[in-house]
């Protein structure tokens, strides 16, 4: 009995965690959307800032796969 | 996960099992495991391109030699815009990080084959090497006035020490979110892909929905696979460049 609500309470809130990849996916979308509009107002200097969108993509996905990592701790690891 | 009475038996977290290849079932320190493997195939890929691309230094280069070119100047001018033209002496470290994470990603995708960058163990390995070699180097360029990396001079002055605290925080996080990013992002597509193979099977008539489904997942998993090999070799660049430059 106690074993199993440990393990719901380690399923709920590897479900919980989940809710993090929205604030990832806000995140990059934030990104790649600004990095598009100023692209399209200045084409020409779009391919020079590629490098800045794969960096600020990659921070700001940081987060969401550190919610990923607190979820799969939950399902193995506790 | 799965239960046993019939439903879903998907085990999409199976495929990351390490075992032993030559029998056996304890892996120790230097036990030959299908990690040791597909790291080794990772291995000899790059040599493949880079030898048998180099080998016939071909004015008018053939494909194989194209390529080859190709990759070592798009890593080449990686280097030298993102770190600054003094980094070009850290380029083969760059270039060698960048192609063993790429072939191992990239090999990982054939079907039955095993991911070694879908394991912390191996990513934290590539990000420490990363972060103390970068650590080190900023002492021994600048001295104590690598310190200053984390004094905002810009701000003011009541914000600093608040600033600097982040800035600390940030500094040692770098390692964490460097590896499991990528191992992160190896594992949960390949599970995922596994999950939707698992539908098919499950689905039975219907199982050409899933498949479609999964042939679409499996090129944004290319795209993931070649993307993340980019960005874990940009953030070398960047940390690279701290390194170097430690002044805002």
């Amino acid at each position: 009995m106690e074993g199993d609500l440990v393990q719901m309470g380690a399923y709920i809130g590897a479900g919980l965690a989940c809710i993090g990849m929205g604030g990832a996916g806000i995140g990059v979308g934030h990104v790649a959307g600004n990095y598009l509009s100023g692209a399209l107002r200045n084409p020409s200097a779009a391919p020079g800032q590629t490098a800045f969108l794969f960096i600020g993509i990659a921070f700001a996905e940081a987060l969401g796969i550190f919610s990923f990592l607190v979820a799969l701790l939950l399902m193995f690891a506790v | 996960m799965a239960d046993a009475n019939g439903g879903l038996n998907i085990r999409p977290m199976d495929q990351f099992e390490v075992r032993p290849l030559f029998g056996g079932d304890t892996v120790g320190m230097f036990t030959i495991t299908n990690v040791t493997l597909w790291m080794a195939l990772a291995v000899v890929s790059v040599v493949l391109l880079m030898v048998v691309g180099s080998r016939g230094r071909a004015l008018v280069p053939t494909r194989s030699q194209s390529v080859a070119e190709l990759t070592y100047s798009f890593i080449y001018k990686m280097v030298e815009d993102v770190s600054g033209k003094d980094a070009v002496r850290f380029f083969p470290y760059v270039m060698t990080i960048f192609l063993f994470v790429f072939f191992s990603n990239v090999l990982g995708l054939i079907p039955f084959a095993f991911t070694p960058t879908s394991h912390i163990a191996v990513t934290a390995v590539l990000a420490l090497a990363v972060f103390i070699t970068v650590t080190v180097l900023g002492f021994v360029l600048h001295g104590t006035s690598f310190l200053k990396l984390f004094w905002v001079d810009s701000a003011p002055l009541a914000l600093r020490p608040v600033l600097a605290l982040i800035e600390l925080i940030s500094y040692f996080v770098r390692p964490v979110s460097h590896s499991i990013r990528l191992a992160g992002a190896m594992m949960a597509g390949h599970a995922v892909a596994k999950v939707f193979a698992g539908f098919a099977a499950a689905l039975g008539a219907a199982f050409f929905i899933p498949i479609l489904a999964v042939t679409a997942l499996y090129a944004l998993e290319l795209l993931v696979a070649v993307i993340q090999a980019y960005v874990f070799t940009i953030l070398t660049c960047v940390y690279l460049k701290d390194a170097l430059h430690p002044h805002h």
